[in-house]
């Protein structure tokens, strides 16, 4: 299975039932044992600071993360053998999705765990080094891996495979892949502005999803963090009940001692906010990767534009060309052109010119016939590829957000369990006042 | 305001909360510490909680012959000033009272009147504190709706807690301020202010002079009270700061609904369950709404009123003081007087017996405010708590709902297995 020659297989024998007439891979019958996913375990299992010199050999604090990798087979069999494992830091990370956003242009590549901590609810998260972040950090880095690798095309990358598996030169490899150029021509690309004149109408609606889902998810994620710094204030507060309480009961003889328990139960209370709020994040981590995978859909529908722009371009130049090759046959100018007022003003060129700029003419349009049948190609390509990631991706995130909304139901109701049993208490020892 | 029909039958009616129209309890069938099962309304379960106190209280309560209530606030308007007239219906079988009915209209002046009468005549009585002329901080205008409520609540509460008193309850103010269509005449009668003129002069002179030695047991009771009016303080501050932080806390959730309904404009699937989370959130807010309004109306208007006595009962303790002062500073004097010491020894039997009639009063009253502020603090802190069961038993229904809706529609759940 190999995708236009650019990535080596892997090794599986389930190939031959997956390829397509045409060589390509027929994504829609991939299952799961054929994704890296289905032959080997993987999970990012900890995390650690280390410290060392960075590229303008100053001291820097950074934490690595574990990858560990078991076979499947050996799983699935009852042997627990130990799991190859190497140390990864973010920046490793980051290459390599930038590596595959450039080498698979129309798949919407899963995101990376945010850089730094946004949408912060109370301002200790903020830090990059405080352990709830990293250990989150951690869960979203796993969760990166295994889309990518379950990913019916982006898992059978080799890169990939060398990331999750050789922690030596591996940052070489990637390099020689030479998609750095890409990359930067790719970047220049996504921000320059150009009016393509046909683009896919599916694709310009859903480039428009993109930037709604982002702007709407980033306000709904802004507002949950500011609900929760409310909450967080109010059940503190109630931690100044138990303090007092305390305090007042020393001085009371009938109601001393349901005062004091009662208070106890407001410091449980105040207190159960920080596990409870811990436990949203999760849930705000969940909608920020949809976040983020808006700028990868979008990025798809750029590449959408590009590739059909550069084919309207190419298409252009052709037919320009040819033009120009009918005035100079036949002599009959039909557009202004430089050449054309030269020769009107200076007379016409000897036949022998005429001669050589036909057949340079020629050669350019044999050339120009080629780029348009490629560009044409790429775009088709592009157009039928992304879309059926983009199909795939929409079911995806239709199911993972729904369970996201119901694991928020989930914690809404934990949470108010809690407060049923807490002010329950608290009610049992006023009545003992 | 409230349609108050004092029953007929007065047995086994707890007096005082007028806000049991106010307050939903929640039934659910908890059971009390000794293994009976919850009551489920607020009159019968306060009656559970009197079989706990003393009998004193039980005989109180058992054989109450007086009802009392304030409703009905009306704005007066003269040309000079604007007013608010309360009704206070009075319904009792006591014979001194000739008839068993009587309704009158009472402005907040006439009320202080009242109270400073009582004070007048009882010194070292606790008296329970009236609701203040203004409210300076909070939000509260002097004519809003909530600061009119609160303060009928408070009027409602004082006469309840005189009527309840077994000495104030008897005093002849009392009756007039509960008989007399009009009160003006009697307020002229009085002497108040002069006589509170006098006895601030005194107080000054005597402090000035000092105490030479305050029985233990009111040095104790000053001790308790000092921490008392701290503690009180306190958690009333707390309780404004808890009011405080749950508005915001509202504010920013009614923010946060809408911004799911904005995304469900964009989705097909996921647009039912964004709205469905949206409305949970609403409804949310809807309860939290409630529940500021019970801390407000319910917790914190207790809280303030024992701020507010822990104030009386300081004033109560300088009373005693300066009339034991009183017969100290009479008795020196006598002590070191050559000639005519007959009469002023008249005199100063006549201060020892009054200080001796103040400290028993002081000493009685205070068991029964004793009493009386832990009935009161504690029913108010049980209503908080129940609210509060109650405000995460509606939430958790809601999501609980939700929840159900979601799980009936596994539809492609069952026809996708993975990610990819």
């Amino acid at each position: 299975m190999s995708e236009d020659g650019r990535e080596e297989l892997v090794g599986t024998d389930d190939d031959s039932e997956n390829m397509a007439v045409d060589g390509s891979l027929n994504n829609t019958m991939v299952e799961e044992g054929c994704t890296l996913l289905g032959r080997m375990e993987i999970c990012v299992a900890e995390a650690e600071k280390r410290s060392g010199k960075n590229a303008v050999n100053m001291q820097e604090t950074f934490t690595v993360y574990l990858i560990e990798t078991r076979p499947m087979d050996a799983v699935a069999d009852g042997r627990n053998p130990a799991p190859d494992s190497l140390w990864r830091r973010y920046s490793e990370f980051e290459l390599l999705r930038n590596y595959l956003i450039v080498t698979y242009p129309y798949i919407v590549v899963p995101p990376l765990p945010e850089k730094r901590a946004e949408f912060v609810w109370h301002k200790l998260s903020a830090d990059n080094m405080d352990p709830d972040f990293v250990e989150r950090r951690r869960v979203g880095l796993e969760n990166f891996l295994l889309r990518v690798a379950s990913h019916p095309v982006l898992s059978n990358d080799k890169i990939l495979y060398h990331f999750l598996t050789e922690e030596q030169g591996w940052k070489e490899v990637v390099y020689e892949t030479g998609f750095q150029a890409k990359a930067d021509s790719w970047l220049r690309a996504l921000s320059a502005t150009f009016r393509v004149r046909n683009p896919d109408k599916r694709f310009m609606e859903m480039k428009q999803y993109s930037d709604e889902l982002q702007s709407h998810a980033s306000q709904l994620l802004r507002a949950r963090a500011k609900v929760a710094d409310r909450l967080y204030g109010v059940y503190k507060v109630h931690g100044n009940y138990g303090r007092v309480f305390s305090e007042w009961s020393a001085i009371e003889r009938e109601m001393g001692d349901g005062l004091q328990s009662a208070g106890h139960h407001m410091d449980a209370y105040a207190a159960s906010i920080d596990d409870i709020l811990e436990e949203e994040e999760h849930y705000a981590d969940q909608l920020k990767e949809y976040l983020f995978y808006a700028e990868a859909l979008r990025a798809v529908c750029r590449k959408h534009e590009l590739t059909q722009f550069e084919l309207e371009m190419a298409s252009q130049d052709l037919i320009s060309k040819k033009q120009q090759r009918e005035e100079l046959a036949t002599g009959i100018v039909r557009t202004f052109s430089f050449k054309g007022m030269t020769n009107k003003l200076f007379g016409q060129e000897a036949p022998e010119q005429r001669e050589a700029r036909l057949k340079l003419l020629e050669e350019l349009i044999v050339e120009g016939e080629e780029a348009v049948k490629e560009k044409t190609v790429e775009c088709e390509e592009h157009v039928e590829r992304a879309w059926v990631d983009m199909q795939r991706f929409k079911e995806q995130k239709d199911k993972d957000l729904r369970e996201a909304l119901i694991n928020f139901a989930v914690m809404q109701i934990s949470m108010c369990k809690k407060g049923i049993q807490v002010w329950s208490n608290a009610k049992e020892c006023f009545l003992k006042m | 305001m409230s349609e108050h029909t004092v029953p007929a039958d007065l047995s086994g009616h707890m007096l005082d909360l007028d806000e049991d129209e106010d307050l939903e309890v929640f039934s659910k069938s908890t059971s009390l510490a000794d293994g009976s099962s919850m009551p489920n309304s607020p009159s019968s379960m306060v009656n559970q909680y009197r079989l706990e106190e003393d009998d004193e209280e039980q005989q109180n309560g058992n054989t109450k012959d007086i009802f009392i209530t304030v409703d009905n606030p009306e704005s007066h308007v003269t040309a000079i000033e604007t007013f608010i007239m309360y009704r206070v219906l009075t319904k009792t079988t006591r014979s001194e009272f000739d008839s068993c009915e009587y309704e009158v209209h009472r402005r907040y002046q006439d009320f202080l009147w009242l109270r400073s009468k009582l004070e007048e005549n009882y010194p070292t009585l606790i008296i329970h504190p009236l609701p203040e002329k203004f409210v300076m901080k909070g939000m509260v205008e002097r004519f809003s709706n909530d600061f009119i409520e609160t303060r009928r609540k408070a009027l409602h509460r004082f006469l309840n807690k005189i009527s309840e008193h077994p000495i104030l309850s008897y005093n002849q103010h009392f009756k007039v301020f509960l008989t007399a269509q009009e009160l003006a005449p009697h307020r002229k009668q009085s002497a108040g202010f002069l006589s509170r003129m006098g006895e601030t002069v005194r107080a000054v002179a005597n402090s000035v002079r000092g105490l030479s030695s305050r029985p233990e047991e009111f040095t104790l009771m000053q001790e308790y009270l000092e921490n008392f009016s701290n503690k009180i303080c306190s958690v009333n501050k707390v309780t404004q700061r808890v009011i405080k932080e749950q508005r915001e806390y509202l504010d920013e959730l009614k923010q946060y609904s809408p911004t799911y309904v904005q995304w469900a404009g964009l989705e097909g699937e996921l647009a039912e369950p964004l709205k469905d989370v949206a409305s949970c959130v609403e409804r949310c807010s809807k309860e939290t709404e409630e529940q500021i309004q019970h801390l407000s109306q319910v917790l914190l208007p207790i809280l303030h009123e024992y701020v507010l006595c822990g104030e009386t009962l300081k004033a109560v303790m300088r009373r005693r003081d300066n009339i034991q002062a009183e017969f100290e500073a009479k008795n020196e004097t006598l002590a070191s007087k050559k000639a005519d010491k007959e009469a002023m020894q008249v005199e100063v039997d006549g201060l020892a017996d009054r200080v001796e009639m103040a400290n028993n009063a002081l000493k009685g009253d205070w068991s029964h405010w004793q009493n009386s502020m832990r009935t009161d603090l504690k029913s108010a802190f049980i209503s908080t708590a129940e609210k509060n069961v109650e405000y995460y038993e509606k939430c958790l229904a809601v999501w609980e709902l939700f929840l159900l809706s979601q799980r009936v529609e596994p539809r492609k759940e069952l026809d996708e297995e993975d990610v990819s």
